[in-house]
């Protein structure tokens, strides 16, 4: 079973946000590392640039594929984990900690609403985890 | 071929494996030599460009070199050493004929005058008409090299196009399904436009509600696989269409699967403005590995304008020219067109051997082609529903795409699975792909395989399903009999070797 933190907040892409005060940590699920198999690469944008909400961040590729991640709420990045463009096994092997993207300052926390619990996210990887696609 | 035994320790036996092939550095010693090198004075190159170090290049006789390769030739998997059914790649058998009549070319200059290459012309000229025969389309353009070059060039020649109609500004957006080749979103991406996907429905079908919400004034084009990656035809192609017309937008049709189409269905008819193909597919010609192939464009009318330059032209009399290199009289402009994106005939060979295919079958072996690859493909299929799961369960075209998501749980994916076929002697499948489908395995038999072959891949494919029930781990651990076992494409993709460093030579060239 795919590890779902509860203190999480979800999108339908498989990205998760932590808030902490303004500024929230984005990351991909441990159920989105582990239908990419092994992490090759990731890339992601410089500081202080700005994202959208569901709009393109980065990309990250695996022996498999190359996926896009989309960023789960809107504003400014305030640093990028460097340490996972340089290992990008971290996704794999801490997806919530040691594995996340970058932090972004926070636009719109009304944007948070259109997120998922970590209750309703294990629903949502419940429906797609199955054969037929989605 | 060169066999050498090696202990494989789980198996415990002696099992004949193919040795593996030095390189030619390793192979190498000093003063060996298969030509007589004639030494030329170096007086005449000023002495900042003289070489201070001698080259490091291996030194061998001529027996070794062509042993050498020979033996990398043998450890080779191909088409004519065994069936390959590399979904999407349309890995059939290259006739012979191809390569002869080919050769008759191998002198060609790209940049000959039309004055002492009008057969060539001609022939050029011939192979358009047919394209765009077999298409339904207008017009052919012999310029991209490859399937995706073809894309890059159909989506600028739609930039030019909205240009022309003043909308080059406003039209922004290309959407593709989420069934799409890789390649589609990239080459999209490389002509500066911002990629939107729509979702596909439960029958494997674009979701034309998805389409229609997504489509808008912004959208420059659409693109589409028909039969799509999931080997499906497309069964509301003529509405997908006339929703992305009516949103002023165009359809590119991406011909990587033009094989199911062959004398069936003509994607001019069905409503798309472009088509590419891939002729080192439909048209056997040698591929894999990176080339080389040729993807020719064939546009409707409307699009013309905007192709690559130098057209050939057919006058009156029966000569050819090219329209921008005219030596008697003015030659023709640019005009609308886009500029050139490879010289004037493209990838020629590989067109001479897709004309020699063309013309051997002719169009009664043209309609036979599709319809017994399509054949061939709902046979294996129906071998191979008992032992693994049907990702859309319609009847497939030219190809399917099966998941090995039971598999899975029983302890094996789709990639072991793909590794024991190779102990069973066939080439892999193409896995994990389509993306939209769990453990993917998509296969392609092609209509040159005889019926004993699809059957004996299916029997090794239904051994290795009931082997993943009893020993899931043997199976984790194939390929126990190719000269290499587990590659490990991790640290091929994290830490890539790209050249041969010489020992004891720190960041030798």
């Amino acid at each position: 079973m795919s590890r779902v933190p509860d203190d999480l907040r979800y999108s339908k892409e498989h990205e998760w946000v932590r808030l902490n005060g303004d500024t929230a940590t984005i990351g991909i699920t441990h159920f989105a590392s582990e239908q990419l198999g092994d992490v090759v690469f990731v890339e992601l944008p410089e500081k202080s640039a700005s994202v959208r909400q569901f709009a393109s961040l980065g990309v990250v590729e695996s022996v498999k594929a190359a996926s896009d991640i989309y960023s789960p709420i809107s504003g400014e990045v305030v640093e990028r984990n460097v340490k996972v463009i340089e290992k990008p096994e971290l996704v794999n092997t801490s997806p919530y900690e040691q594995g996340w993207m970058v932090k972004v300052k926070l636009a719109d926390k009304g944007e948070l609403s259109k997120l998922m619990s970590a209750q309703d996210y294990r629903a949502h990887i419940g429906e797609t985890a199955g054969a037929g696609g989605d | 071929m060169s066999v050498r035994t090696q202990t494989i320790p789980d198996v415990g036996a002696k099992t004949p494996v193919p040795a593996l092939e030095p390189l030619l550095f390793e192979l190498a010693r000093p003063g060996r030599s298969g030509r007589h090198v004639v030494s030329h004075d170096a007086a005449d190159i000023p002495a900042a460009f003289q070489r201070k170090a001698p080259l490091r290049l291996p030194e061998l006789t001529e027996p070794q070199v062509v042993r050498h390769y020979t033996h990398l030739a043998q450890l080779n998997y191909s088409v004519d050493t065994g069936m390959y059914p590399l979904g999407s790649c349309t890995m059939k058998y290259n006739p012979k004929v191809n390569d002869r009549v080919a050769s008759l070319f191998a002198d060609l200059h790209p940049r000959q005058s039309y004055r002492t290459t009008q057969g060539v012309l001609a022939l050029a000229y011939e192979i358009e008409q047919m394209l765009a025969k077999i298409t339904g389309m207008d017009f052919v353009s012999l310029q991209p090299q490859a399937g995706a070059q073809s894309e890059f060039t159909a989506l600028l020649v739609f930039k030019a196009y909205h240009a022309k109609r003043g909308e080059a500004a406003t039209r922004r957006r290309i959407i593709v399904p989420d069934s799409a080749h890789g390649t589609n979103p990239a080459s999209a991406a490389m002509c500066g436009y911002q990629v939107t996907t729509v979702k596909s429905d439960a029958r494997g079908n674009v979701d034309l509600d998805a389409l229609r919400s997504a489509l808008g004034p912004d959208v420059a084009g659409f693109m589409l696989t028909n039969p799509n990656t999931l080997g499906l035809f497309e069964e509301r192609v003529r509405d997908v269409c006339d929703a992305v017309h009516a949103a002023g937008a165009l359809v590119y049709g991406d011909g990587a699967n033009m094989n199911a189409l062959l004398g069936v269905a003509r994607p001019g008819d069905l409503g798309f403005d472009c088509v590419h193909i891939n002729v080192h597919k439909t048209f056997s010609t040698p591929h894999g590995a990176g080339g080389p192939g040729a993807g020719p464009l064939c546009v409707k009318a409307h699009l013309r304008p905007f192709l690559p330059k130098p057209w050939i032209v057919r006058e009156a009399d029966g000569s050819y020219h090219y329209d921008t290199a005219r030596e008697d009289r003015e030659p023709a402009g640019l005009g609308d067109s886009i500029g050139t994106i490879k010289q004037r005939l493209g990838n020629f060979g590989v067109l001479v051997r897709a004309y020699t295919y063309m013309k051997t079958l002719g169009e009664e072996g043209m309609v036979e082609t599709g319809r017994d690859a399509i054949l061939a493909a709902n046979y294996l299929l129906a071998l191979l529903r008992p032992a693994y799961d049907l990702a859309y369960d319609r009847p497939p075209m030219h190809e399917f795409v099966i998941s090995a998501a039971k598999q899975k749980k029983q302890g094996a994916s789709a990639l072991d699975v793909s590794k024991a076929l190779l102990d069973e002697g066939f080439h892999s499948p193409t896995v994990y792909f389509p993306l939209i489908v769990p453990e993917a395995m998509m296969i392609e038999p092609t209509e040159t395989e005889p019926r004993e072959t699809l059957d004996a891949f299916a029997a090794a494919m239904l051994r290795i399903a009931e082997r993943v029930k009893t020993d899931p781990a043997a199976v984790r651990d194939a390929p126990r009999f190719t000269p290499l076992r587990r590659l490990d494409e991790v640290t091929a993709a994290r830490k890539p070797v790209l050249r041969y460093a010489v020992p004891g030579v720190a960041g030798a060239e």
